[in-house]
């Protein structure tokens, strides 16, 4: 029998059995404390019971993977590899969406093939992962080009992807600024935008420590906080405008941001990230424990609106003298231009920061802050003082978090420390990584990838954060950098025309008059 | 005529028990290259990094004088104070370069601290204002200056990791003379050259000390550079000076010699 197997995977088939059994018992040992059993709540109290089902799929799902992987190795086979992981990939997804898919045929629906639907998913996308590997492998033996054509032909590609990005941004830009009159737009619509920008604007805020200066901050979500709260609180005690908070909310949380880099700017790496974890916490912890301040745990609800740059209310009578925004303008009030306000308010903030961050890239400090982040050595040796341009760093960065904050606060009416956990931070910081450090773009479409999907996806339940997981696992694995990693330069000599001689395009501009 | 740039007065720098450096003086001369050579582990690059502030020297008196009449004692400043105040630059063993940014980045950043003087603290280049933008263009007219002198200009717009070795030592040498150093200390700047990138670069020293005046301290094993380039060595051996001279007083000093290869052994 061995032979016949040799016979047909190319390789000895001792080894091949060999290789698939330790598989198989890896599978059966990683499965059978985490999956085989479950405890079911019975008469007698809770009862163990075997989940085999589950464990044998798993492990015939396993070997078959692994069979697929050693089949890869031997030329000629792929095409049973791309097809078998074909397959898979359809069962995965058929049995993943069978209600759907059944809805729509008008169907029965039919009885499950995979023992549940995280295993479904898994199938599915390890089997559309093999078929690719595949179908890629012999497209490249198959074409007769050698290893340095296809390295220029990826770099050219590459190239034309740089510049598709700036097309896609402005696409994107468009989209944003459209959104409300869009004919599928709605309130949850306008929401989920609101939402992803807000996102979008803490990633780019977080991206002036984490993407230029290189600094690891596991702590931003406490200068959102900080907006966040100064704008609550001087709105309950001191009846402040939203207006005018903003920039002392910015204010504030800039000069929070200077007092935790002070003490720690001289850590470095690993030991820096633990000081801002650990300050991120302590700003939750004196919001939950100031309770004669702060209203503690239970929050401060009652945030007033932003009204409309002091002209119009946007509720849906006026107060305060001002008259409401339908009746300034002469509209049929709705309560949808409530949130298409605040949806282009964020757009807005976004965009400034946007500019600004552009700009300030091109300037002393913005090369200072990625000089530091390759060699901060080598920036002391040229004299820049390393102190001042982490601060500087630290400052702007806790500010935009801050106005991002006093936008939260009265986009949500209701703030509580419940809101600046941990995992904030985390999602801000998963947002810049994925999107590639540095890259505007990039962090722009992470942002969408992951808040927009889990909360478009929010009818797989439990499931949309296994998709969550494996979504950034992949992104790790093929895009190590983010998904744009590509840095484009501050400033190109090619732009400027040397001295004496005119720029190339007047060059020939006069070429032609002289003639 | 010759004027004391850098006078080093009785160095000492001891981590624990180990003395690196054992009461060391020399000087070395405005506009003149002053080598430090020595077998390995001698001390050469301790005395560059008190020079420069990574290290803070045991015991010692470390005097710049500006042509202007300004002094420093540079054990007491800051590493960054030493490059901006003082203006003394360097370069590292193991090339110290931006490696993602673009050579002509690379050199910009080298003017930080006058580019933010005229951007007034960001302020005026936020704004785009007129000022900032004439400083900017005078900074990159500095940089292809200095990218015109050691052969970069074409591989301006390249990331400096992705250049050669040679080019990457003196993009790491302008990069240093962009800050306007009045000394500019060099820490084994031919390792790892071949023999025509090494003649390059001798040439590139020398012209940066006849065009720009440039003081220029150097710790170099390859002898061909030191010899051919250098006014003036201090050698080193197990922290201590043995010798100081013009190359031919020290290639003829038998405590060289003895340092280089091994006493004589009496039969």
């Amino acid at each position: 029998m061995s032979r016949s197997i040799a016979a047909i995977t190319g390789t000895a088939g001792d080894s091949l059995l060999k290789e698939l059994g330790f598989t198989a018992l890896i599978g059966l040992a990683l499965t059978i404390p985490l999956i085989s059993f479950e405890t079911i709540d019975d008469v007698g109290g809770l009862q163990l019971q075997g989940r085999w089902a589950a464990t044998a799929f798993i492990v015939v799902a396993l070997v078959l993977g692994r069979l697929g992987i050693i089949l890869l190795r031997t030329p000629g086979r792929e095409v049973w590899v791309a097809n078998g992981g074909a397959i898979a990939a359809i069962i995965g997804l058929l049995d993943l969406f069978r209600d759907t898919v059944a809805g729509f045929l008008g169907l029965e629906r039919w009885p499950a093939i995979s023992p549940s639907y995280t295993l479904a998913f898994l199938i599915g996308v390890g089997g559309a992962v093999l078929a690719i590997r595949a179908v890629v492998q012999i497209s490249r033996r198959n074409s007769p080009m050698t290893k340095a054509e296809r390295d220029a032909r990826a770099e050219s590609i590459g190239e034309q992807v740089r510049k598709l990005v700036r097309v896609f941004a402005a696409v994107a830009v468009l989209f944003a600024l459209t959104l409300p009159f869009m004919p599928f737009s709605n309130r949850y619509v306008m929401d989920v935008g609101t939402l992803i920008v807000t996102y979008v604007m803490l990633g780019w805020g977080l991206n002036i420590i984490v993407g230029y200066a290189g600094l690891l901050d596991l702590g931003f979500v406490a200068f959102y906080a900080v907006g966040a709260y100064s704008y609550a609180l001087g709105a309950q005690y001191l009846g402040v405008s939203f207006w005018l908070a903003l920039p002392f909310a910015g204010l504030l949380a800039a000069s929070f941001g200077l007092i935790l880099g002070f003490p720690v700017l001289r850590l470095r790496g690993d030991y820096f990230a633990i000081v801002t974890l650990g300050f991120g916490e302590i700003i939750r912890i004196i919001l939950i424990n100031w309770y004669d301040v702060t209203n503690g745990p239970d929050g401060i609800s009652g945030i007033p609106r932003p009204d409309f740059f002091g002209l119009a209310t946007m509720t849906r009578r006026g107060h305060d003298g001002l008259p409401a925004f339908h009746e300034y303008f002469g509209l049929e009030y709705s309560s949808e231009h409530r949130v298409i306000f605040l949806y282009y308010l964020i757009v807005v903030m976004a965009a400034l920061v946007a500019v600004f961050t552009m700009r300030i890239r091109k300037l002393p400090i913005g090369r200072a802050w990625e000089a530091l982040r390759e060699d901060d050595i080598a920036c002391a040796s040229l004299g820049i003082n390393r102190t001042t341009v982490k601060l500087a760093a630290f400052g702007i960065s806790a500010s935009l978090g801050g106005f991002a904050g006093a936008f939260f606060a009265t986009r949500q009416g209701f703030i509580s420390p419940e809101s600046f956990t941990f995992i904030e931070s985390a999602i801000i910081l998963a947002i810049v990584v994925m999107g590639g450090m540095g890259s505007l773009v990039g962090i722009a479409f992470a942002a969408v990838l992951l808040i927009g999907l889990p909360e478009v996806f929010r009818d797989l339940a439990e499931y949309r954060m296994v998709a969550f997981g494996a979504g950034l696992v992949m992104i790790m694995i093929w895009r190590p950098r983010g998904l744009l990693s590509h840095r484009e330069p501050s400033v190109l000599l090619a732009d400027r025309s040397p001295p004496g001689r005119p720029a190339p395009r007047e060059a020939v501009a006069a070429g032609e008059v002289a003639e | 005529m010759k004027r004391a740039l850098l006078t080093v007065e009785h160095l000492t720098m001891r981590f624990g028990g180990l003395t690196a450096v054992d009461d060391v003086s020399f000087t070395a001369w405005d506009g003149e290259i002053t080598a430090i050579i020595g077998p390995n582990g001698a001390g050469k690059t301790t005395v560059f990094n008190c020079l420069t502030g990574f290290y803070q020297p045991t015991v010692g008196r470390l005097l710049l004088e500006r042509a202007d009449g300004e002094h420093f004692l540079l054990e007491r400043l800051e590493a960054y104070r030493i490059g901006r105040d003082a203006k003394v630059a360097r370069t590292f063993q193991n090339i110290r370069l931006f490696p993602r940014m673009t050579v002509l980045e690379n050199l910009l950043v080298a003017q930080h601290n006058s580019l933010m003087r005229a951007s007034w603290y960001s302020v005026a280049g936020l704004l785009g204002l007129a000022n900032y933008r004439h400083a900017e263009d005078a900074a990159i007219e500095k940089a292809r200056h200095y990218m015109e002198l050691a052969n970069l200009v074409e591989v301006a717009d390249w990331q400096a990791g992705n250049l050669p070795y040679g080019a990457q030592r003196r993009l790491e040498i302008i990069r240093a003379m962009c800050s306007d150093p009045v000394l500019l200390c060099l820490d084994e700047p031919a390792a790892g050259l071949n023999p025509r990138e090494s003649a390059e670069l001798n040439d590139l020293l020398l012209l940066l000390r006849a065009e720009k005046g440039v003081g220029i301290l150097l710790i170099e094993h390859d002898m061909s550079v030191v010899m051919r380039i250098s006014d003036h060595i201090v050698v080193l051996d197990y922290g201590k000076k043995i010798s100081d001279g013009t190359a031919e007083e020290v290639q003829n000093d038998p405590r060289v010699i003895a340092a280089y290869l091994g006493e004589e052994e009496v039969a």
